[in-house]
C-alpha cells in the first residue's frame, strides 16, 4: 500500500504578509484585511439589511450579548487559564446595577450603563478576587455557585424587588442608538482584546496560563495580574448586563440565569476557543439557531448540550481555527 | 430531640447523595457534574419500570439502578475517554450531558402530572418521642450498609484495592498492570449506580421533580469541597455539618436559606482551605 501523509505549507502571500505591513500590492492587503472587513461591515450593516424582519433585530442586540459574553470567557479561559462559568453572574450584577441607578437613583440613561459597567466590574472583581489562588476545577466550581448564590440571597432577603424584580428601567432613545451601540461595542471589545492579548501584558497572562510558578519566580504577582483580567472580562460582561436591562426594560433574577453561562461557552467551543473571533462567530450561529428551535421549547438546551459534547469530543479546534487553516495554507498529500 | 433525629437522618441522606461524586472524583480525578442528572433519571427510570411497563418493585429498582450505572460507564467510554486530562473540557462535557439529561427529561417525561414512587414499607414508629417513618429509617440503615460495603470493597477486594491504587498514584498503579482506562470506567459505573441508589432510597419521600437534579449536584458538590475532594471519610464529617446546619436553619430561620447556607459553605471553604477538613495537602495542585 502506497503511504502519503498530509503537508500544509503556508501560502506564499501570508509569508509575505504576516508581520511586514509595507504594501506591496492591494492583492496582500486586501488578503489581509479582507477577513476583518467582512466581519466588520457585515455586523455594521445587519441592522439595514434586518429593516425587514424587525423581529430579527432584536436577535441581533442578544446576540451580541452572548457574543461578549463568548468574548470575555474565551479571554479568561485561554488567555489566563480561569474556567469561569459564571458568565450569568457579570450579566446579573451589570443589570441589577444599572436599573439601581436608573429607576431607584434617577440617573438618566448615559450615566448608568457606564456607571454599571465600572462600578459592576469593580464589583465582580472584589467579590472574585477571593478565590482568584485556585485552580481549575476549583475555580469554575465557585464561579458556578456564584450567581446560584445571589439568586438565593435576592430571593430569600427579598431585596431589590425580590422574584418580582425591577420593573420601569429607562428604555433607549431610539431603536438605532439600541442596535448600534451594541454592534459598535462587541465590535471594540473584539479588536480591542486581540490587541491586549498580543501586547506584553497578554503575553504574561498567557504565562500564567501555562506556568504560573515561573510567572511568579519572575518576580509578578499573578494573583494581581489575574484580578486584572478578571476586571477586563468582567467590564465586557457588566456592559451586557446593564444594557439588557435596559433593553428589556427590566432586572430580575432571570439575569443570572444559566443560559448566559453555558451558551457562551458553547459558542466559545464551537467558534473555536483562543481566537475570540471565534467566540463572536459562534454566537452568532448557536443564538440564531436558539431562535429557529424556539419551538422545542427546553428541547433547545439539549440540541446545546448535545452539538458541545460532539464538537468538544469529535472537533476540539472549533470553526476558527478551522477556517484560518484553510486560508492561510495549502494542503496536499504527498508520497512517504 | 427532633432536631437531633432530623439532622442526622438529614445528614445520612446528603452523603448518600455525594458519595457517587465523591468516589468518582477520588478514582480518576473526573469531577463528574452529570451527577444529579443520573440521579434524576434513575428516579424516572424505576418509575417508568414501574408504571409504564409494569414490573414489580424490586426488579424495576434493580433495572433502574443498572441502567444507570450502564449510563455511566457508557458516557465514560464513549465520551469522556477521549477528552481524559484536559481539565476545562471534562467540566465543560460533563456538565453538558448532565444537562441534557436534566432538560430532555423535562421536555420529554417529567412535566403535568406528578411522579412519586411508593416507599417500600408504609407506616411510622416513634423513636425517642420522635415520629420517624420507617421509609427514613430505611434511608438511614441502608445508609450505613452502603458506608460499611463500599469500606469493604475498596478494601478486600481486587477490583476496590485496584481503584484504590489508581487513586492513589496512577503512574505506579499502571505499571502494576492495573488499567487505567478500565478502573475508570468501573468508578464511573460504581459512581452512577450509587447515584441511582440514593435516588431510589430517597425519592420515596417526595415526588420527582426535575429542579432535584439541579439540587442533587450543588449538594454532592457542596459536600465533597467542604469535606475535601476525593476525601471519602471528610465527605461523611462534611454531609453531617451541612446536613445539621441546614436542619437549623431551617427550623430557626427559614427554609429560604437552606441553599445559602450550601452554597456560602462551598465558597468560604474553598478560600479558606481548598484541600477542605481532610483533604490530604496538595497546596500546589490546586492553590497558586
Amino acid at each position: 500500500m502506497e503511504m502519503t501523509r498530509k503537508e500544509r505549507i503556508d501560502r506564499g502571500i501570508k509569508v509575505r504578509t504576516e508581520g511586514i505591513y509595507a504594501i506591496s500590492s492591494w492583492e496582500e492587503v486586501l488578503y489581509l484585511a479582507g477577513p476583518r472587513l467582512v466581519l466588520i461591515l457585515g455586523l455594521l450593516s445587519l441592522p439595514l439589511v434586518l429593516q425587514v424582519a424587525p423581529y430579527w433585530k432584536r436577535v441581533v442586540n442578544i446576540t451580541c450579548i452572548y457574543a461578549l459574553l463568548a468574548l470575555s470567557f474565551d479571554f479568561l479561559a485561554n488567555y489566563v487559564g480561569l474556567v469561569c462559568l459564571g458568565g450569568a453572574f457579570f450579566i446579573g450584577v451589570g443589570g441589577y446595577l444599572s436599573a439601581i441607578f436608573n429607576v431607584y437613583l434617577g440617573f438618566p440613561i448615559y450615566l448608568s450603563i457606564p456607571l454599571a459597567t465600572f462600578l459592576g466590574a469593580i464589583l465582580c472583581t472584589f467579590v472574585i478576587l477571593p478565590v482568584l489562588p485556585l485552580r481549575g476545577v476549583y475555580f469554575a466550581i465557585v464561579t458556578l455557585m456564584y450567581p446560584l448564590l445571589f439568586t438565593r440571597i435576592i430571593e430569600a432577603f427579598n431585596i431589590l424587588g425580590g422574584t418580582n424584580g425591577i420593573a420601569g428601567v429607562e428604555s433607549f432613545p431610539s431603536p438605532w442608538v439600541e442596535q448600534y451601540l451594541v454592534i459598535l461595542i462587541t465590535l471594540i471589545a473584539l479588536f480591542g482584546m486581540r490587541r491586549l492579548v498580543n501586547q506584553d501584558i497578554g503575553l504574561v497572562l498567557r504565562g500564567v496560563k501555562d506556568n504560573d510558578q515561573s510567572v511568579r519566580a519572575s518576580g509578578m504577582n499573578i494573583t494581581s495580574l489575574k484580578a486584572f483580567a478578571v476586571f477586563i472580562a468582567s467590564l465586557i460582561g457588566c456592559f451586557g448586563g446593564a444594557y439588557l436591562a435596559h433593553l428589556y426594560m427590566w432586572a430580575g433574577i432571570s439575569l443570572f440565569a444559566l443560559d448566559f453561562s453555558i451558551i457562551p461557552i458553547a459558542a466559545v467551543v464551537i467558534g473555536g476557543g483562543g481566537t475570540l473571533t471565534g467566540a463572536v462567530i459562534g454566537s452568532f450561529i448557536l443564538v440564531p439557531l436558539s431562535e429557529f428551535l424556539r419551538f422545542a421549547g427546553t428541547f433547545r438546551i439539549v440540541i446545546y448540550c448535545v452539538i458541545l459534547t460532539a464538537v468538544i469530543v469529535l472537533k476540539s479546534e472549533g470553526l476558527m481555527v478551522y477556517f484560518q487553516r484553510k486560508y492561510h495554507q495549502r494542503e496536499r498529500w504527498v508520497k512517504l | 430531640m427532633e432536631l437531633l433525629i432530623y439532622g442526622i437522618i438529614n445528614s445520612i441522606t446528603l452523603s448518600l447523595i455525594s458519595l457517587g461524586f465523591t468516589l468518582v472524583y477520588s478514582i480518576s480525578r473526573l469531577p463528574n457534574f452529570a451527577h444529579g442528572a443520573l440521579y434524576i433519571s434513575s428516579g424516572y427510570l424505576v418509575w417508568t419500570f414501574l408504571n409504564r411497563v409494569g414490573l414489580p418493585y424490586l426488579p424495576s429498582i434493580l433495572l433502574g439502578i443498572g441502567l444507570t450505572s450502564l449510563i455511566g460507564a457508557g458516557i465514560y467510554r464513549f465520551i469522556l475517554i477521549r477528552i481524559r486530562g484536559m481539565e476545562i473540557s471534562e467540566i465543560i462535557a460533563t456538565y453538558a450531558i448532565g444537562l441534557a439529561i436534566i432538560e430532555g427529561l423535562r421536555w420529554g417525561g417529567l412535566r403535568g402530572m406528578t411522579f412519586t414512587l411508593p416507599s417500600f414499607v408504609s407506616g411510622s414508629v416513634r423513636f425517642l418521642g420522635v415520629g420517624v417513618d420507617y421509609q427514613r429509617l430505611f434511608v438511614v440503615g441502608i445508609g450505613l450498609i452502603t458506608f460499611l460495603l463500599l469500606y469493604l470493597f475498596t478494601h478486600f477486594n481486587k477490583i476496590g484495592l485496584a481503584l484504590r491504587g489508581i487513586a492513589q498514584n496512577e503512574r505506579a498503579a499502571m505499571m502494576l498492570g492495573i488499567n487505567s482506562d478500565m478502573t475508570a470506567v468501573i468508578s464511573l459505573a460504581i459512581g452512577s449506580g450509587l447515584a441511582g441508589f440514593a435516588a431510589v432510597l430517597i425519592l420515596p419521600l417526595g415526588s420527582i421533580i426535575v429542579e432535584t437534579g439541579y439540587n442533587v449536584l450543588i449538594f454532592a458538590i457542596a459536600v465533597s469541597i467542604i469535606g475535601g475532594l476525593g476525601s471519602w471519610g471528610g465527605a461523611i464529617v462534611a454531609s453531617f455539618i451541612i446536613g445539621l446546619a441546614q436542619i437549623l436553619t431551617e427550623a430557626f430561620i427559614s427554609s429560604h436559606f437552606q441553599m445559602v447556607i450550601a452554597l456560602l459553605a462551598i465558597i468560604v471553604t474553598l478560600i479558606l482551605k481548598p484541600s477542605g477538613i481532610f483533604g490530604r495537602q496538595k497546596e500546589l495542585e490546586e492553590r497558586v
